[in-house]
């Protein structure tokens, strides 16, 4: 008796139909492939750390720096700063997100699961990060907890991201082992603002995605 | 199982439609303005990378060995999508990827409300022409990625692997938007047009339930997947909605997470000439209270598995669909992609397309090139182009002498005719002889005019110098003939 065969069936049989069979495993064969490009970042604390702002910078991207001395002391303040020189006072944050690093004077929208109108109403919204990549002036977000779920970090105008001088990498390849253990979490990469270059290869920065980014830098190098 | 790639079966052949492209002066404007920024911008951001070409080799390598396992790989990641709470469903051509998209999206819709979905630009989707299938069904399909919106509101075709509309210049896109958005007013800058965009797109990422993506790279031993995007729309498509539909070609695996790291340094600077793309978005089946409530993975073959036999074949499947080779290409920045007749133009356009097809259509895409070897030198997965054109040229010669007319074709007869010829010195002498008798009608100012049939192809554009009156054989029996001594003398001396 014959069944007619599943696609999946189908497909993999004319997969390995066309193969030949390799006497090595694919763990072996795999581990053996040759990786001679650059893994590991060659410059200092400080010069990876410049790297990373000229390249936020080249992208559109705010960037506030605290002094390395006054710890994380100074977020709130920073962020209340940014929030009125923008003119924004709808900001909205993770329900994890911890509370020292807020303004006082502002009432501030927690996302404890709120629905899509519920977000859509914040113009600005304020995250940490897991890690970030100074050659391509990148910001990993590993969604939930402070670094907030996807929808809240898309729907505002403007995201201010706080990124802590020790998380920054000088390279994707040591950003992306930084957060493996995460790598099933949803996870955004960000490097600079929304931007679209579809019309006549002009780069116009803010089509969906947050108009607006700005970093705050704080900590030790 | 039939395998579809766009409307190529409808499409003529090359070189009739680059003949009509040629003459559309504002569409090479268009099309040239546009090329020369992306490489330009492509070569300044691989110039800044030490390691270029260390990247490419492995990547290569990554690709090389993923395909070689691709049976092992697929059911790693069949089973961890799935462990995460995503459905994997199997396709094998288009027809069936899409009727399977459709009961999906059936599935989840209200009753007697109107079924539609937002997606972000998928060329996969373009290939097995969902949204044909999907409107067929009764259900809107809503392009998001600017380009893409342009082309769909045009009634039009991509003609570009990254920038679909890039034959369109600013005063084109204003009046296909002026029009389907209702917006007599929109002004013509590329900062009018993307915000007229954002406005009317807005109201559908936050009501739509129901999103559709491709896929760039599926991470096997984890089962999450990649998005590449810039505008944000991608983001939109794969959070906002309840249900996500993801498309993707059964070769756009890596094994790791860690190989993620050589292609997200490849693809950005090959593709836009950007140090990293604004967004990437990466998820894993269902996260509970963040995004999708359901993920459906649509894993289609249509035709890969055929290129899988021959390695130089497999080769063509390293394509991460950059978009490189057809700005590299002089022949594409002087057609553009319409005139490929595949939604897939261009130098990886000329191999793909008729490879996934058998050889069934598109068979002068591989003759669609002056084999100048731009586009393997900007490939970021290194895929051998010029040699894969060469491979499928003579693949199409020897079938078409199978068959009765391929067989007396008077190409074929004429290159049966030369070979022979070339077998032996007295028959090729001889017909040097025969050839400066017969081509003092065509000389013109020391050159070959106006030769008949298909010689007239050459003839026309390119200039032919004639059988000169005699040849180095001849002068060389010549000579020896006259210094003997001398020759012998030379001969010594080393």
């Amino acid at each position: 008796m014959t069944t007619i065969p599943t696609a999946r069936e189908e497909i993999l049989g004319r997969i390995r139909t066309a193969l030949p069979g390799t006497p090595t495993s694919v763990e072996t064969s795999h581990a053996s492939i040759a990786r001679s490009y650059n893994r590991i970042g060659r410059l200092d604390r400080h010069a990876c750390l410049e790297l990373f702002i000229d390249r936020l910078v080249d992208y559109d991207t705010d960037v506030i720096q605290l002094e390395t001395a006054t710890g994380d002391t100074l977020i709130a303040q920073s962020v209340a700063d940014i929030l009125h020189n923008a003119n924004e006072d709808r900001l909205i944050v993770d329900e994890a997100f911890p509370q020292d690093w807020l303004p006082e004077t502002l009432a501030v929208i927690r996302d404890n699961g709120l629905s899509t109108e519920q977000i859509d109403v914040a113009q600005t919204v304020l995250t940490t990060c897991e890690a970030a990549t100074a050659a391509t002036g990148t910001i990993f977000l590993v969604h939930g907890g402070a670094q907030g779920r996807r929808a809240a970090t898309l729907l505002p105008d403007h995201h201010i991201c706080i990124v802590r001088r020790d998380q920054v990498y000088e390279l994707i390849p040591e950003s992306l082992a930084a957060i493996a253990a995460s790598s099933t979490l949803p996870i955004t990469t960000i490097s600079g603002p929304s931007a679209t270059a579809d019309i006549e290869m002009t780069r116009i920065r803010g089509v969906h995605g947050p108009r607006r980014l700005t970093v705050i830098l704080y900590g030790a190098l | 199982m039939k395998v579809v790639v766009g409307k190529t079966a409808q499409a003529p052949d090359f070189p009739i439609a680059a003949k009509i492209a040629l003459k559309n002066d504002q569409l090479r404007r268009n099309v040239h303005n546009a090329t020369g920024i992306i490489r330009a911008r492509r070569a300044i951001r691989v110039e800044e990378m030490p390691d270029w070409e260390d990247l490419r080799q492995t990547a290569n390598d990554i690709k090389d060995h993923t395909l070689a396992h691709l049976d092992h790989y697929l059911i790693q990641f069949e089973h961890n999508v799935e462990r995460a709470g995503g459905k994997v469903h199997w396709a094998r051509d288009a027809a069936e990827a899409n009727k399977i998209a459709i009961e999906i999206i059936r599935q989840y819709s209200v009753d007697g409300q109107p079924a539609e979905v937002i997606k972000v630009k998928t060329m996969t989707s373009d290939e097995i022409q969902m949204n044909v299938a999907l409107e067929h069904a009764g259900i809107n399909p809503i392009e998001t990625d600017l380009a893409d919106m342009i082309v769909q509101m045009g009634n039009d075709e991509p003609s570009h692997i990254i920038v679909p509309a890039l034959h369109k210049n600013r005063f084109e896109v204003r009046e296909i938007f002026r029009e389907k958005m209702n917006l007599p007013d929109l002004g013509d800058q590329p900062v009018d047009l993307a915000n007229a965009a954002r406005h009317y797109l807005r109201d559908k990422f936050l009501r739509v339930k129901i999103g559709v993506s491709g896929v760039n790279f599926g991470v096997a031993d984890s089962g999450a997947i990649c998005v590449v995007e810039s505008e944000g729309n991608g983001r939109m498509c794969v959070t906002m909605p309840d249900v996500l539909i993801s498309l993707m070609g059964i070769e756009k695996l890596v094994p790791t997470w860690q190989d993620l790291e050589v292609f997200l340094q490849l693809l950005p600077r090959s593709a836009t000439g950007e140090r990293m793309n604004p967004y990437n978005s990466f998820w894993t089946g269902i996260t509970p209270g963040d995004g999708p409530k359901h993920f459906h993975l649509i894993l289609l073959d249509n035709g890969r598995t055929d290129l899988l036999h021959d390695e130089r074949e497999r080769e063509t499947l390293n394509c991460i669909r950059c978009g490189a080779c057809l700005n590299a290409c002089p022949v594409y920045r002087e057609t553009g992609g319409h005139a490929y007749g595949s939604i897939y133009s261009g130098p990886i356009g000329a191999i793909l397309t008729p490879q996934l097809q058998s050889l069934d259509h598109s068979r002068s895409l591989p003759y669609a090139s002056s084999l100048c070897g731009a586009c393997y030198e900007v490939c970021p997965v290194k895929i051998n182009i010029p040699e894969t054109l060469i491979h499928l040229r003579g693949k199409i010669v020897r079938e078409d002498q199978k068959t009765f007319t391929g067989a007396l074709g008077i190409e074929n007869l004429a290159m049966q005719a030369i070979a022979r010829i070339f077998l032996s010195h007295r028959r090729y002498e001889a017909a040097q002889r025969l050839a400066r008798v017969g081509q003092l009608v065509f000389k013109r100012k020391g050159q070959l005019a106006n030769l008949p049939g298909m010689a007239g192809d050459w003839t026309k554009f390119r200039d032919l110098r004639p059988v000169p009156s005699y040849s180095f054989r001849d002068w060389w029996k010549q000579r020896g003939n006259e210094s003997t001594a001398k020759d012998s003398a030379t001969k010594e001396v080393r």
